[in-house]
């Protein structure tokens, strides 16, 4: 197997003293996409924030094509080419969807993606794009989320909780562009409740309970029944 | 018609007050930190532009070359190294750090300057006038005046306009996901107040070539400048701009009372916007 | 009664007695120096409890040792009031006066709540200065008939006045470690480590922070008083001294250790120990107390009793209750 484009070796991450992760592993190989499950509070955002140096990790426990990245801070990540789709979007309150894009494109790399391409992607953004982005629908608001990840141009996207909170229609909307954005090479981790979607996108699933990794493999060596299994501790 | 003169002087007064009141307003806005020390680094402007002005004899509207700058570069040392550090979830580090700079400053110029009154010449703009209609109002407080308008329209255009205003207000809005999003919030915060310190310089220049200062001048700046914040509504430049006018009115027509009254009644303006208005007259930050 | 709390009140009781018994022993300087640290270790509890646990950090605090020092001179001038007698209504005058504050400072956002107190501090000097009266800009002394109503020597009314700082300070440090231990002290203690999860639980942040704010007030007038019994004679510029009554008091606790109760002890002694010290170098002293204040707030938070109870485990005033976030 050629190296993965993300790996993570035995990160134990928490808050102040209470410990949320306990030795994960998890490699992402390149372009691949992989499923994140696993119930609330199981630490998939705090793997999220730990990847991302949002939390203090070692120096050797988050690898980026090989090279440790684990020292390096938070806001190195985008320039590297890992971005974030946070959960609940979390857009900048007081940017305009514009502005938010441009605040990430201006930061990240340079590439194919532009605002411009993104309002391609998401033809309902272009004409709210000097509105406020409190003003937008969720869906309309997960579409920026993801449009921002983009511009920066990155190798890696973290997807935090995609389809939380909103209508199932929506929720197909927003996956309808999944395609086109791994189409242009970039390597995901998908955290979704939804597990009979993930099982059909992802190529590999980790599962996580109580911050440890309970199961792990290529998404075809997992009935729907062992991943239940696992995802509620059984 | 002595009512119409202190209407005038207090309107034009509010221009300083703003100034003080632009650099406090500009770095809540980007961080929530309160500068106790505010207007203990005004009165350090103005000590700096003294001695500036006694070594070079410059002029003293030329020293801000040298005061902008040096004031400039010393908030952002002490926002990336002192108080970068403390900020978070709880709020009195960071008070309690400046509180604890306001009173080094203070009692370091009294060991360096004593208690001894002083005061910036600017030759002749000191007491040239000129007249509207019946009335006369001084040069010096319409420059004031007119240096505090394009002051906080540029800082609204730096804030709206520009990718480090943009920049500034995603650190403000969520300042972890701005991390993420590769914003630097340190540097940041850092720029945020080296802006204010060159604020504050130019504020301490104007300041010193209207009325004398000493070491202890400074917590009045600061309560003036938070007074027009208030009274202006958080989170609006042009609203300091506002404050600074309806306070310097109050205190102008205080003075027409009694002297005791010019200070009291800012103060007593105040605290009515606060039980009528709490968000004062033009808020802008939820 | 657990023995950890019997530690405690013997260990109280024995610094009384033999606080109490200074007159006998030690010289006139001393005794003035004695209750002076004493009035600092009320003012230093009092502010600890309203900074350090309830999470109101005001920097207008010599409002109310002023208006406890006009009070007293106004009831015994005015009102022909025996000095002691003023001391309830201060306690009341105060407590009304940050009530009405409250209302109002309560609306500035977080860190601005700070300089508002401020602001309310110097309105209420002006509004003294203002009343000629009341001595305005030069103040007022009572009157020698007042001062001898203490006692007739000169020599007893000190011992008075230094037995009343000394029932202040021990009073207020026993008072508050009563409270930390009591129903509304567990709220407080939830408000200083996580204000959030204290909502979670049912703490209604707003009332205790009122009433805190209000007793503090209340409290530290009633201090005001009488530190001004000692000094006979009230102006604008020493009742409301930021100087004297807020900046000294705030550098005590952040030195000493903010919401630990043994901070205000640890603060009042070295801050004594660095005065004294420093004394022949004018306000260097203040310098010194300003940078070691920045420095304990960067680099430990808890200041030095803070240190000494992670380090060693040592607690002086046990409260009985460990709560971590």
């Amino acid at each position: 197997m050629s190296t993965p484009i993300l790996s993570v070796r035995g990160l134990n991450a928490g808050y102040g003293d209470f410990q949320a992760l306990f030795g994960i592993d998890l490699d992402l190989p390149e372009g691949g996409l992989l499923g994140l499950v696993g119930a609330n509070g199981a630490g998939k955002s705090t793997l999220f924030k730990a990847i991302l140096g949002l939390l203090p990790r070692g120096r050797d426990m988050v690898t980026f094509r090989g090279q440790p990245i684990g020292h390096l801070r938070t806001e190195a990540m985008l320039r590297l080419g890992i971005a974030l789709v946070p959960e609940g979007r979390r857009l900048f309150r007081s940017l305009s969807v514009e502005e938010n894009l441009k605040l990430a494109a201006e930061s990240g790399r340079r590439g194919e993606w532009t605002v411009t391409r993104v309002f391609d992607l998401f033809p309902a953004l272009r004409e709210k794009r000097h509105a406020a982005s409190t003003a937008l629908s969720g869906g309309q608001q997960q579409m920026v989320a993801i449009g921002r990840a983009l511009v920066s141009n990155p190798s890696v996207i973290l997807f935090d909780e995609i389809s939380l909170g909103l209508a199932p229609i929506i929720v197909n909307d927003v996956y309808a562009a999944m395609p086109a954005i791994l189409g242009s090479g970039i390597s995901a981790i998908v955290v979704e409740q939804d597990v009979e979607r993930i099982r059909r996108m992802a190529d590999r699933l980790v599962c996580l309970n109580e911050g440890r990794v309970v199961l792990s493999g290529p998404t075809g060596d997992f009935t729907k029944a062992q991943i239940t299994h696992a995802y509620f501790g059984e | 018609m002595a009512y119409v003169d202190a209407i005038t002087q207090g309107i034009l007064l509010g221009g300083l007050y703003a100034l003080f009141a632009a650099g406090l307003s500009l770095i809540f806005g980007v961080m929530r930190l309160v500068n106790i020390a505010h207007g203990d680094f005004i009165v350090l402007g103005a000590y700096i532009a003294l001695v500036t002005v006694q070594t070079t004899g410059l002029h003293p509207f030329l020293s801000l070359i040298v005061v902008v700058p040096l004031m400039a570069g010393l908030g952002y040392a002490i926002q990336r190294w002192l108080l970068n550090r403390t900020l978070g979830p709880n709020l009195l580090p960071p008070i309690l750090v400046t509180f604890g700079l306001a009173v080094v400053i203070e009692n370091s110029l009294l060991m360096l300057f004593s208690t001894d009154n002083r005061r910036l010449a600017v030759g002749a703009i000191e007491t040239a006038s000129l007249s509207l209609g019946p009335i006369s109002v001084g040069w010096l407080p319409v420059s004031t005046f007119l240096v505090a308008v394009a002051l906080i329209a540029g800082l609204e255009l730096l804030f709206y306009r520009t990718a480090m205003g943009r920049a500034f207000r995603a650190t403000s809005d969520d300042s972890e996901i701005a991390r993420a999003m590769g914003v630097n919030t340190r540097h940041v915060h850092s720029i945020a107040m080296a802006i204010s310190f060159s604020v504050i310089a130019i504020a301490g220049v104007l300041l010193a070539a209207r009325s004398n200062f000493d070491p202890f001048s400074g917590p009045a700046r600061l309560i003036f400048g938070f007074e027009a914040v208030i009274i202006g509504g958080l989170g609006s430049l042009w609203g300091t701009l506002a404050g600074g006018i309806v306070l310097g009115v109050a205190q102008a027509l205080g003075a027409q009372i009694s002297p005791q009254m010019q200070f009291l009644a800012g103060h007593l303006v105040f605290f009515l916007i606060l039980a009528v208005r709490p968000r004062g007259l033009f808020p802008r930050m939820d | 009664m657990s023995n950890t709390t019997l530690r405690v009140v013997l260990g109280l009781t024995v610094a009384a007695l033999i606080l109490a018994t200074a007159p006998l022993w030690a010289g006139r300087a001393d005794l003035r120096l004695i209750g002076e640290m004493m009035s600092y270790l009320a003012l230093a509890v009092l502010w600890n409890l309203l900074a350090g646990y309830a999470g109101l950090m005001s920097v207008g605090q010599h409002a109310f040792v002023g208006l406890g020092g006009y009070v007293l001179v106004i009831g015994t001038v005015s009102m022909g009031l025996p000095p002691l007698a003023t001391l309830p209504i201060a306690f009341v005058v105060a407590g009304l006066a940050a009530a009405a504050f409250a209302l109002l400072l309560f609306r500035l956002v977080g860190a601005y709540f700070a300089i508002g107190t401020w602001v309310a501090a110097e309105s209420v000097a002006l509004v003294f200065a203002g009343v000629p009266a009341w001595g305005g800009g030069a103040g007022i002394s009572l009157p020698a008939d007042v001062v001898r109503s203490i006692a007739e020597t000169r020599e007893m009314r000190e011992f008075v006045v230094y037995w009343l700082l000394c029932g202040l300070g021990i009073g207020t440090l026993s008072a508050a470690y009563t409270l930390i231990r009591s129903k509304p002290g567990l709220a407080l203690m939830a408000l200083r480590d996580n204000p959030t999860a204290a909502v979670s639980v049912g703490v209604n942040i707003s009332r205790i922070r009122f009433w805190t704010y209000v007793m503090v007030a209340a409290l530290t007038s009633v201090v005001g008083a009488i530190i001004f019994l000692q000094k006979l004679r009230v102006s604008p510029q020493a009742a409301f001294s930021l100087q004297d009554w807020t900046v000294a008091v705030i550098f005590i606790v952040v030195i000493g250790g903010i919401g630990r109760l043994e901070g205000a002890i640890v603060g009042t002694a070295v801050y004594f120990l660095l005065r004294e010290t420093l004394s022949g170098y004018g306000v260097f002293y203040l310098i010194v107390l300003g940078v070691v204040a920045i420095l304990v707030v960067s680099f430990s938070g808890r200041g030095i009793w803070g240190l000494v109870e992670r380090h060693l485990g040592w607690s002086l005033l046990p409260t009985g209750r460990r709560m971590s976030a």
